[in-house]
């Protein structure tokens, strides 16, 4: 236990080795405690903005796999459950592409309550500080507020190293989940990703328009064929065969081609 | 005690009677360190941790008070702490 505690407690006192007037010490600190104030609550900012654009990627994402969802149901409706099938492996990769946000972005949140208490509890120390500093600089001479400002010291400056540090370990993990959030944006842009997402939705789209398209032309070419049988038979004579015939073998030919588009 | 639990978590009042539960837990931090176990490492210090959260009182936000004792943020993992521990020099007692 005593190990753990001496870990960090000569980096915490180092601040107080400066300036010849001990009083000036404590300006100096106090213009020290401002700038980590700052730095705390951009951190907090830039967790926040990444936060928002990890939320925007998944709302994304989301909406692509719902569109694939309903190809996969449109296509099984059309009886072409390869495409279905398809469709619905596609929407099961941008799945895990969305844990993988969703892992990020609960992260992103702890990190945001975490500095956003630090940030609170900071400015109340400062605060602290600026009242005790100025009770010192009223109140004693040079030789006399030594050990004063030694005990408004006591803290602050723990507190800063600590806070100064859990802002920078907060910076990095943001930094990378940004280059993480940031591939995925410029995949998104340049369709690289459109294996995933886009290009290929819109070649599932292309066959179930092909379907139905495919299917109005069977149809007219099935009733072409029949009117065609039709005056065929009646310009022999209808001599030949019995008409109900002659009907179902017009049908199976344009069937064969509609199984394959 | 004034124990802070790095990671910007602040500082807790724990009481003295708590030092035995918290020793005895320390000692498997430090085993699992030496050990460089990642898993009895994060369960041992997760214990540390909840122990301190739970024996201890949270020390007012404008309180100036120097800590008894420091423990790495939460999230810190074995390498991070025999690092720290190491750049220390691994002071004795």
């Amino acid at each position: 236990m005593k190990r753990m505690g001496l870990i960090f407690r000569s980096k915490a006192n180092k601040a107080m080795d400066r300036a010849e007037d001990p009083r000036e010490t404590l300006d100096y600190s106090y213009q020290k405690q401002l700038e980590l104030l700052q730095k705390v609550r951009r951190g907090v900012a830039d967790v926040a903005t990444s936060r928002k654009r990890v939320e925007l990627q998944m709302t994304q994402l989301q909406q692509q796999g719902d569109k694939l969802q309903g190809q996969a149901q449109k296509a099984l409706g059309a009886g072409r459950e390869d495409l279905a099938r398809e469709a619905l492996t596609r929407r099961s990769a941008l799945h895990t592409q969305v844990e993988d946000l969703q892992a990020q972005h609960a992260q992103l949140q702890g990190e945001e309550e975490k500095l956003t208490l630090a940030s609170q509890r900071l400015q109340a120390k400062v605060e602290a500080f600026r009242t005790r500093k100025e009770t010192i600089k009223a109140t004693y001479t040079a030789a006399e507020a030594q050990t004063k400002i030694g005990e408004a010291f006591s803290g602050i400056s723990e507190e800063m190293s600590d806070v100064g540090m859990a802002v920078q370990r907060a910076e990095d993990k943001t930094a990378s989940m940004q280059a993480r959030a940031g591939a995925v944006d410029e995949l998104m842009a340049s369709g690289a990703l459109d294996d995933a997402s886009q290009e290929p939705n819109s070649d599932i789209d292309r066959e179930l328009a092909a379907l139905s398209t495919g299917s109005d032309v069977d149809a007219e070419l099935t009733a072409m064929k029949q009117q065609l049988g039709a005056s065929d038979r009646q310009a022999i004579g209808g001599a030949t065969t019995d008409p109900a015939t002659a009907t179902s073998d017009a049908d199976a030919q344009p069937d064969a081609p509609k199984r394959e588009g | 005690m004034i124990i802070r639990i790095m990671g910007g978590e602040g500082q807790y009042d724990v009481p003295d009677e708590a030092a035995d539960a918290l020793n005895a837990l320390d000692d498997r931090v430090e085993a699992a360190v030496d050990e460089q176990d990642q898993a009895e490492f994060t369960a041992a210090f997760g214990e540390l941790l909840a122990a301190v959260r739970q024996h201890g009182t949270r020390v007012a936000d404008d309180a100036l008070v120097d800590s008894d004792l420091v423990l790495p943020p939460a999230d810190a993992t074995v390498d991070e702490v025999a690092e720290l521990l190491g750049n220390e020099g691994l002071i004795p007692g």
